[in-house]
């Protein structure tokens, strides 16, 4: 009814959209202790220990050092490359106090200022960003 | 016997949330997304639902990144107002409706859904919100709620066939509990929005207009909508649409609409808001 009976083929078409990571098995695979260090920030006593030293706080995780590497540098579309999903990382910037839509202008092109106005005038269309092959 | 009276859709987006707690629902800003919500106000205190069934998704608060149940329903007696990195809402607690709940997980499984059972869990913003929008600031919430949390993040998420098919059990589940309960589905999340990578702030008003549409009258078409239409039309994290399937497939055959909303921008995010009742 809804399509896809492969999963490869399911998955494939996921790689077309423009500027986009979907968050795929692989990807949670990869990122699966990313994701659980930025969901341990939900506690208050963890957050302390992270203000006081990141670096430290990370090395308890069994991170690569890559991925200690971009969340140390805040590099929201590497976290994503490297296995993170935007609801664990929001943990992250919500720990540094940043509005969930000036994180999302850090993933653009865009100042925080220039993305709200974009959004402020009916946000990015879909023209041209549904499909890097189809160019549509 | 119980059965269901009527749909919900609506968004969720946390800053409705903080608009609320902090009292900016009236400014210049947040304003024209209430505005949208005063009929419903209205409308609910007059059918005052004995219990929603409040399909939402959630947002790394209960669940980690360990356990990814597709469908999990609450059966327990309360729940408290998630800490998402920034305390938890200042909102009452939430009443479950645990007899309810469980005839429904059994009804489900005996349907051959698989429902995953949850006792215990804290609920976060994909639930308060939609409670906000439409009851206020009550003391105590004016309705017993059973949570219905699906997996709108880890792909691939439940087809929108299978979302709506759920949403057909769920009716045959109400009409066959015994008590006199007055029960509302409401399915919450999207409109249209990308919170991640380069293309964020993608938004799709023509889309996500013509999704409200079909969630009208008798069509079928939206159960067929495949994922991937979602990720291109309407963003990464337009995908949470398929929860208003769940919604629209517990009305059976046929809606009318008795309100309707839609606003851009919220923060990121597309407002929608739909009110539906079945039409028998």
């Amino acid at each position: 009814m809804s399509g896809h009976r492969d999963i490869h083929e399911y998955l494939a078409e996921f790689d077309d959209i423009p500027g986009t990571r979907v968050y795929t098995a692989a990807r949670a695979r990869k990122g699966y202790h990313l994701n659980q260090f930025a969901m341990s920030l939900m506690k208050a006593e963890n957050r302390e220990r992270w203000k006081a030293d990141e670096r430290a706080y990370l090395d308890q995780w069994p991170l690569t050092e890559e991925q200690k590497q971009a969340v140390l540098a805040r590099d929201y579309n590497r976290m994503l490359d490297l296995g993170g999903n935007i609801y664990f990382l929001s943990k992250i910037f919500s720990t540094d106090g940043i509005p969930f839509a000036e994180a999302c202008s850090t993933m653009t092109d865009m100042t925080f200022p220039e993305y709200r106005e974009m959004m402020m005038n009916g946000g990015r269309s879909p023209e041209g960003n549904r499909s890097i092959k189809g160019g549509y | 016997m119980a059965r269901i009276t009527a749909g919900v859709g609506s968004s969720h987006v946390p800053l409705l949330g903080v608009a609320v707690d902090q009292g900016k629902s009236g400014d210049a800003y947040f304003g024209p997304i209430f505005a949208g919500y005063e009929w419903t106000r209205a409308w609910e205190a007059e059918q005052k639902p004995d219990v929603v069934v409040l399909v939402y998704n959630d947002h790394a608060s209960a669940f980690d990144a360990n356990i990814i149940p597709t469908f999990a329903i609450g059966c327990g007696e309360r729940y408290k107002p998630a800490d998402e990195g920034w305390g938890p809402r200042p909102v009452p607690d939430v009443e479950g409706h645990a007899d309810l709940a469980w005839h429904i997980a059994q009804s489900l499984i005996l349907d051959d859904f698989d429902m995953t059972i949850i006792n215990e869990m804290d609920v976060d913003h994909g639930l308060t919100v939609p409670l906000s929008m439409m009851f206020g600031q009550p003391d105590k919430w004016p309705v017993k709620v059973i949570p219905l949390a699906v997996n709108v993040v880890t792909y691939p998420v439940p087809s929108g066939n299978r979302c709506w098919a759920l949403g057909e059990a769920i009716r045959r589940a109400v009409a066959s509990f015994p008590d006199d309960l007055n029960v509302q589905v409401w399915g919450t999340g999207g409109m249209s929005h990308q919170l991640q990578g380069p293309r964020a702030g993608l938004l799709n008003r023509e889309w996500d207009n013509r999704f409200m549409d079909l969630l009208v009258g008798d069509s079928q078409e939206a159960r067929a909508i495949p994922h991937i239409e979602y990720l291109r039309e309407t963003g990464s994290e337009g995908i949470e649409m398929v929860m208003w399937l769940i919604m629209r497939g517990a009305l059976g055959r046929e809606t009318r609409c008795l309100h309707r909303h839609y606003h851009i921008p919220c923060s990121n995010t597309a407002i929608g808001h739909l009110v539906l009742e079945p039409v028998e």
